[in-house]
């Protein structure tokens, strides 16, 4: 657990030294994403502390963005002054966003496989 | 007794060990609620774990930076978690290559509707500039988006305000959005719901089905990338129509 903490600390900390020297408009973390992606393409496998540790950190993925949120107390006053705009905005267009992509998706696989359509079945829930 | 308790709370409320403990206190009770309703979208422990938070400070009369003191512990954590998305896109690699294209097709598509639907509805409904321009990166996940709209001319503390409704908004409609349309497949869902709610979106896909989380992932990432470059190039060509 602690060397697959530090392979990821490695990876983040590559990404923003590379996003730093290069100028890039990307944060680092996503750099280190895939950095550690393709080394584990290049290695042909995933060790098994690294598979857990990561398994364990993305189960509780909600919590970490806790803090920035409660970060929306800070602007309650422009938010409000436009509450209607900025609600009906952000919530139409995530709804219209998710179904677009879904079914731009979806369609594009049909025409793949000749019409099997869906695979993973189930009624979840994403 | 009451001045003793008013010691301890001035010695508290310096120290970072409350706004930590509250955060984790508050996280999972909130996802007790989450838990005991059947992971309900409409009870999203971010959600609930937010307006506790929220209303305990607000009570309390706690500053939103004394209690970041201690709650960047956790928030520090979305770094190497970050990373982290690497493992489960590696374990769906082989489905990865056999999906290219209706991937791509499908990233471009939903990035697009992201950024034109929300600038155009808020501006239809009369939103001032710099909240249009705070809107259209919404549906990238916090750090791109801030950057995105200071780019082209938004304020980023407010984009990161609009990035966490547009998450939990859609942490709480994908499910009956992609319900109603008929979606069945996880990759499917799980990659609409990264493109379209970033990490919080992610975050809820996870605990629906690995595939779904990989595949949210994965739009999370992209979607920040493509932003980036089309925010820009739509505003050109906004003002130049």
């Amino acid at each position: 657990m602690l060397g697959a903490l530090t392979v990821l600390l490695v990876f983040q900390l590559i990404g923003e030294v590379l996003v730093q020297f290069a100028g890039l408009p990307i944060p680092g973390p996503v750099i280190g994403l895939l950095l550690l992606f393709l080394s584990l393409c290049v290695r042909g496998g995933l060790a098994v502390p690294l598979r857990d540790t990561a398994n364990g950190i993305l189960q509780h993925l909600s919590l970490l963005f806790v803090p920035a949120g409660v970060g929306v107390m800070v602007h309650f006053s422009r938010v409000s002054g436009e509450w209607l705009p900025i609600l009906a905005a952000t919530i139409i267009s995530t709804a219209l966003a998710i179904g677009v992509s879904a079914l731009v998706m979806q369609a594009l696989m049909r025409g793949r496989s000749g019409g099997e359509g869906g695979t993973g079945g189930g009624d979840g829930g994403a | 007794m009451t001045p003793r308790i008013a010691d301890v709370w001035v010695y508290l409320s310096a120290s970072p060990l409350l706004g930590l403990t509250l955060t984790l206190v508050a996280y999972q009770a909130a996802y007790w609620v989450y838990q005991r309703a059947g992971f309900n979208p409409l009870l999203n422990p971010v959600l609930l774990a937010i307006l506790m938070l929220v209303a305990a400070l607000t009570l309390t009369g706690t500053t939103y930076a004394t209690y970041f003191d201690g709650a960047q512990f956790v928030h520090f954590l979305l770094g190497p978690a970050t990373v982290a998305l690497a493992v489960p896109l590696y374990l769906q690699f082989d489905k990865l290559k056999k999906l290219a294209l209706p991937l791509a097709v499908a990233l471009l598509a939903g990035s697009l509707t992201a950024i034109v639907s929300a600038v155009g509805i808020a501006w239809l409904l009369g939103a001032s500039e710099t909240t249009l321009l705070s809107l259209a990166p919404k549906s990238v996940t916090t750090p791109i988006a801030m950057g995105i709209a200071e780019k082209i001319g938004g304020i980023p503390s407010l984009a990161a305000v609009l990035v966490m409704l547009t998450g939990v908004s859609g942490a709480v409609m994908a499910k009956y959005v992609l319900d109603g349309l008929r979606i069945t497949d996880f990759s499917v869902r799980g990659f609409a719901v990264g493109i379209a709610a970033h990490g919080i979106g992610t975050a809820r896909a996870f605990q629906v089905s690995e595939q779904a989380g990989a595949f949210a992932g994965l739009g999370m990432g992209m979607n920040g990338l493509v932003t980036a470059i089309l925010a820009p190039l739509l505003l050109i060509l906004w003002r130049w129509i």
